[in-house]
């Protein structure tokens, strides 16, 4: 007998299921007053300096915790653990990126009580940016040596983040990075990116990044009341 | 290289559906791959490949569908397809109104449009 072939029309969005997870764990990170937020990057451009530099800040008045990617190690959460601040690891052994399934597996260590949760992803500038792990806000991370044209080249980072911070503003006097001109690109990309320009050196930017945090912490309050 | 986790994701759709229709065996696979999505379709195809032996989907072609980007303008409130994202004078404004103000309503996309099947 013939055998018989049809088509099957599916149209079903292949990270469905990513982002059904992504979706429950947000509402749960939410109403428990959680606000979280996702930090993508290059290796190396900053995430875990700025995040002590923020956490610091922080903790005297806020229950801040951190959320570590990487592929191997758990030297990360180890730093933060050193600044006072629980943090859990997450090693992917391999994959670039954190995928919600992943924050769902360590979710039950979470104390409903924090204020902030940070999520440092995996350093990588493109494959994090497909995966929603159920952030309130992501950042996108950019230091002054990685070099300012980088916004077009991995715009995905860029359109799907609220937030744009320019590490290592110290080094600006000396490198050919133009700061406005990344900023300027970065906005076309995505008109509504906040911007902060950062230093964990100087300590510049530190203190505006904390206090738009502290603001947006207030907003997802008065939602809940 | 996270083209090999979407594909993973891709094929519990695919064995899922195929209970459901009773498929004997998948001959054709069909996805939108957005421009804007982050996964490249080259690697997508490699994935793909590697990932479908011993699967229902064992000797299944790929067929890959790029969609473009498009914009919504909140200035004039026309939709916007675009030109190709890498080319030089690819913009991220409006080209009727200049607005910056616009927001991306498609070329994120990744999606399984369509299966041919064995029944």
């Amino acid at each position: 007998m013939e055998k018989s072939k049809k088509e099957v029309l599916v149209l079903e969005d292949i990270l469905g299921s990513n982002k059904k997870i992504a979706s429950s764990i947000r509402k749960k990170l939410e109403d428990k007053g959680i606000l979280a937020a996702n930090l993508l990057s290059s290796p190396g451009s900053g995430k875990t300096t700025l995040l002590e530099k923020i956490g610091l800040k922080l903790k005297d008045r806020y229950r801040v915790g951190v959320i570590e990617g990487d592929i191997e190690t758990e030297r990360d959460a180890e730093r933060i653990r050193k600044i006072g601040l629980p943090a859990w690891q997450i090693t992917t052994h391999g994959a670039c990126h954190l995928e919600a399934k992943m924050l769902a597996r360590i979710f039950d260590q979470i104390p409903a009580d924090l204020n902030f949760l940070f999520i440092e992803n995996v350093g990588n500038l493109v494959c994090p940016a497909s995966f929603d792990l159920g952030e309130s806000l992501r950042f996108v991370l950019l230091s002054v040596p990685e070099g300012d044209d980088k916004p077009r080249k991995y715009p995905e980072a860029f359109i799907t983040s609220q937030v744009f911070v320019i590490t290592k503003a110290d080094l600006l006097p000396y490198l050919p990075f133009d700061a406005d001109r990344v900023t300027a690109e970065a906005l076309e990309i995505n008109p509504k990116l906040e911007v902060f320009r950062t230093s964990a050196i100087t300590g510049e930017g530190i203190e505006p990044l904390c206090q738009y945090l502290e603001k947006k912490l207030q907003e997802l309050r008065t939602k809940n009341a | 290289m996270h083209e090999l986790s979407i594909v993973a994701d891709l094929f519990t759709i695919i064995e899922e559906q195929s209970r459901q229709v009773g498929a004997k065996r998948v001959t054709k696979v069909r996805v939108l791959i957005g421009e804007l999505s982050g996964v490249v379709p080259e690697l997508f195809r490699t994935a793909f490949h590697s990932y479908k032996k011993g699967t229902i989907a064992d000797k299944a072609r790929l067929e890959i569908k790029v969609t473009r980007v498009k914009f919504k303008c909140h200035g004039c409130g026309k939709e916007i397809k675009t030109g190709d994202i890498s080319s030089p004078d690819f913009s991220y404004a409006c080209p009727f109104c200049g607005s910056r103000e616009v927001e991306l309503i498609s070329g994120r996309d990744l999606y399984l449009e369509k299966l041919e099947i064995e029944t």
